[in-house]
């Protein structure tokens, strides 16, 4: 007699098993793949209607998107990994606009050759980064490509949210006399990760501040719907940041280094490695626009929230038709805050 | 942060700007040359000048490591990469500087070659024994700061018996470069460039202690102050410099004691001299053929010396006929006097070597004080 079982598959080796190209090839095992981590991790009403797309209501409102792709390396940090981080990515991106994300959408490119273990770390860490941010991801595909053509793995999260009426925020808004403001200490993200890197690693007790910022917003705009622009400092840093919006709105901006929080252990690291916090990358970091009639009331909400216990009023816009950001350095001296150019490199003398 | 905010006080920054406002004579100037990119990143980054008075007036010296390296030392490299299969390593600033045929390091590894960021020539090392089947050269750089851990890692080789790991070796020496500039007819016969004092390299002079400048206080009589990469540091530098302008004094001080001594690190230098030797001459951008102005691999060490193992020739090529690199590099000319600067030439796509590394002269100013005098191009990047 047969001891064949109708529709039975063997369950994915998830301790010592890998990821190889039939994961991506279209077939059983990728459907298993998909099943057993993705779907099983992800676990919501829309991803259980099984088609290639989400069916969703119609959402109340302006909507807006964005997407995110991510790379980092190394894959895991202190205080994160590449899973929440592409989960936070996107929301504070839709969140930038004063919206709330509702919805979220992965796309994953394995490297052949990858420990399926990892995978389930990560896409484990997803699942809970959108479950705790109440934003689920209800669509995604997964392509595996040859060994030595990736890098393990990269994921792209696309959100879609809707922005509340009345509210207008965007990056060229910002007016001469607003103030700056900025939720909370800069670098921790960047010199966590940078802390792993097999090249460089250094003993530290730094975390990466990933963290999903729809909440802080939400906060902010109710509090003071006249909020001009927002923007969170990721890569390129604080200052990369400052020149975006400064050029966007066709503005100068003047901070002070004094009143920008910077971690003791960041400081040090970056002097160590001759590197600026200020081009350091955040991921759990805003900054804020807003007219100087309403910056006491922004701090005492922003202050008034976990993930803006540090908020600090950095700065104010000035009017300069070259649009460039300067600083008032803690030595009494000012300085141009520029782009950054190219990666930002350890010195060497 | 311990050590560090004492040497950025504000508080104490005015006070040495105010014994330094009333003690410079207004009717004078004094034309202070800092040597070193460390020092011109620190003024420019702190604001110092915004301190000082108009009577004391900064010159940028050529002590910028990768402004210095001439276009055909990195022809080399990239001729390596990618005609011979070999990884390069060098540090990151190395890798985005202009070289011929539009390439630089960093574009060579766009096109295929296999070059590689370390942050010390020892992972440079660890890349040659995680390849054993190919060839690793690090481009070594940089002034007698850089020149001790080459020298460790090319013993370390050595010891360890390594066959597939080379330096090309680019270490230059800071007295040598000082004499040229004193040397040059701007100093000399036309003194179009007036010098009046030096500000002395900080961790160049950890390694070489105070005594080779006092040639120059004597021979040249010029004063001399040796000073730490902090503004408070430069600050206090610039302080004993006016004094001993006053005075008619041309001495060496020492503003970085807790670092600097007269003699230097000898164990550094032992390490240096057991195994690199003096060059006859040697190619800076800026500066020219420049006598005994840089070090190469001995016999003995031959094995790890590119140069040797690879045959390699370094051909002259000249710079850019727009770029004042070289005339800003003797401190000759001012970014704001080259025609290309903030415009054809910034820190995303430099044209000049000065533009590359923050501790460039142009990258400097460009990046930290240009909202001074410059007109920027509207609408630059958006």
């Amino acid at each position: 007699m047969s001891g064949v079982r109708a529709g039975y598959v063997r369950p994915l080796d998830i301790r010592h098993g890998r990821v190889d190209l039939s994961h991506g090839a279209g077939g059983r095992a990728m459907a298993q793949l998909v099943e057993q981590l993705f779907a099983a991790a992800f676990a919501n009403e829309w991803l259980a209607q099984r088609n290639d797309q989400a069916l969703l209501p119609r959402p109340e409102g302006r909507i807006v998107m964005s997407t995110d792709c991510h790379v980092v390396s190394p894959l895991f940090f202190p205080g994160g990994d590449i899973g929440c981080l592409s989960v936070h990515g996107t929301i504070n991106d839709v969140a930038m606009s004063g919206a709330q994300p509702l919805w979220l959408a992965a796309g994953f490119i394995l490297e052949e050759g990858f420990p399926l273990a990892d995978l389930q770390r990560i896409v484990d860490s997803m699942a809970r980064a959108a479950r705790d941010a109440g934003v689920p991801i209800v669509t995604g595909d997964t392509k595996v490509v040859e060994k030595g053509k990736g890098d393990g793995v990269f994921i792209t999260t696309t959100g879609v949210g809707v922005v509340p009426a009345g509210v207008a925020i965007s990056g060229d808004r910002a007016r001469p006399g607003d103030r700056i403001v900025l939720s909370g200490t800069i670098g921790d993200h960047g010199m966590a990760v940078m802390s792993e890197r097999e090249s460089l690693a250094f003993g530290t007790d730094l975390v990466s501040d990933t963290a999903p910022l729809h909440g802080l917003v939400a906060a902010m705009v109710e509090a003071v719907p006249g909020l001009r622009a927002l923007r969170d400092p990721t890569r390129g840093g604080l200052a990369t940041t400052l020149n975006e919006i400064a050029s966007q709105s066709a503005v100068g901006m003047t901070i002070d280094e004094a009143a920008v929080p910077v971690e003791r252990q960041v400081e040090a690291a970056c002097e160590f490695l001759g590197l600026d916090p200020l081009y350091v990358a955040n991921e759990g970091k805003l900054v804020a626009i807003v007219p100087a009639a309403d910056a006491d009331r922004l701090l005492e909400v922003m202050r008034a929230h976990p993930l803006g216990r540090r908020a600090a009023l950095i700065g104010e816009v000035t009017e300069d038709a070259h649009h460039f950001v300067q600083m008032r350095t803690r030595f009494g001296g000012k300085r141009i805050v520029d782009w950054l150019a190219g990666d930002q490199l350890p010195r060497i003398c | 942060m311990k050590y560090i905010d004492e040497f950025r006080d504000g508080e104490l920054a005015l006070g040495i700007a105010a014994a330094i406002a009333a003690e410079a004579d207004p009717r004078r100037s004094y034309n202070l040359m800092e040597f070193c990119g460390g020092h011109t990143h620190a003024i420019s980054r702190y604001g110092v000048t915004d301190l000082l008075p108009p009577a004391v007036r900064m010159i940028h010296g050529p002590g910028c490591p990768v402004c210095v390296l001439p276009i055909g030392r990195i022809d080399l490299a990239i001729r390596l990469a990618l005609d011979q299969g070999v990884i390069v390593a060098s540090y990151g600033d190395c890798l985005r500087v202009p070289a011929s045929d539009n390439l630089s390091l960093l574009k060579a590894k766009a096109r295929g070659g296999d070059v590689r960021m370390v942050y010390s020539p020892a992972d440079a090392l660890k890349i040659a024994a995680a390849n054993p089947e190919r060839e690793v050269v690090f481009l070594a750089i940089g002034f007698e700061t850089t020149t001790p851990p080459t020298a460790l890692v090319i013993k370390e080789a050595a010891r360890a018996e390594v066959t597939n790991f080379s330096v090309l070796c680019n270490h230059v020496l800071t007295p040598a470069a000082i004499t040229n500039i004193l040397e040059s007819p701007e100093v000399r016969r036309l003194g179009t460039l007036p010098l009046d004092g030096f500000i002395g390299p900080a961790h160049v002079s950890t390694v070489i202690g105070s005594r080779p400048y006092e040639f120059f206080a004597e021979e040249y009589a010029k004063p001399v102050v040796i000073a730490g990469f902090e503004p408070l540091d430069v600050m206090q530098a610039i302080l004993m410099l006016v004094r001993q302008i006053n005075d008619g004094r041309a001495e060496v001080e020492n503003e970085f004691t807790r670092a600097v001594t007269r003699d230097g690190n000898l164990k550094a230098q032992a390490l240096v001299s057991d195994v690199f030797e003096l060059r006859r001459s040697f190619e800076w951008r800026g500066l020219g053929m420049v006598p005994y102005s840089a070090l190469r691999i001995r016999e003995a060490y031959g094995a790890f010396d590119a140069e040797r193992r690879f045959r390699l020739e370094t051909r002259s090529v000249a710079d850019n006929k727009a770029c004042e690199c070289g005339a800003i590099l003797r401190g000759v000319k001012h970014p704001r006097d080259c025609k290309v600067f903030g415009t054809v030439c910034t820190p995303e796509s430099p044209i000049g070597s000065c533009m590359v590394s923050s501790e460039g002269a142009c990258a400097a100013y460009y990046s930290y004080g240009r909202f001074r005098e410059i007109p920027i191009v509207a609408g630059a990047p958006a």
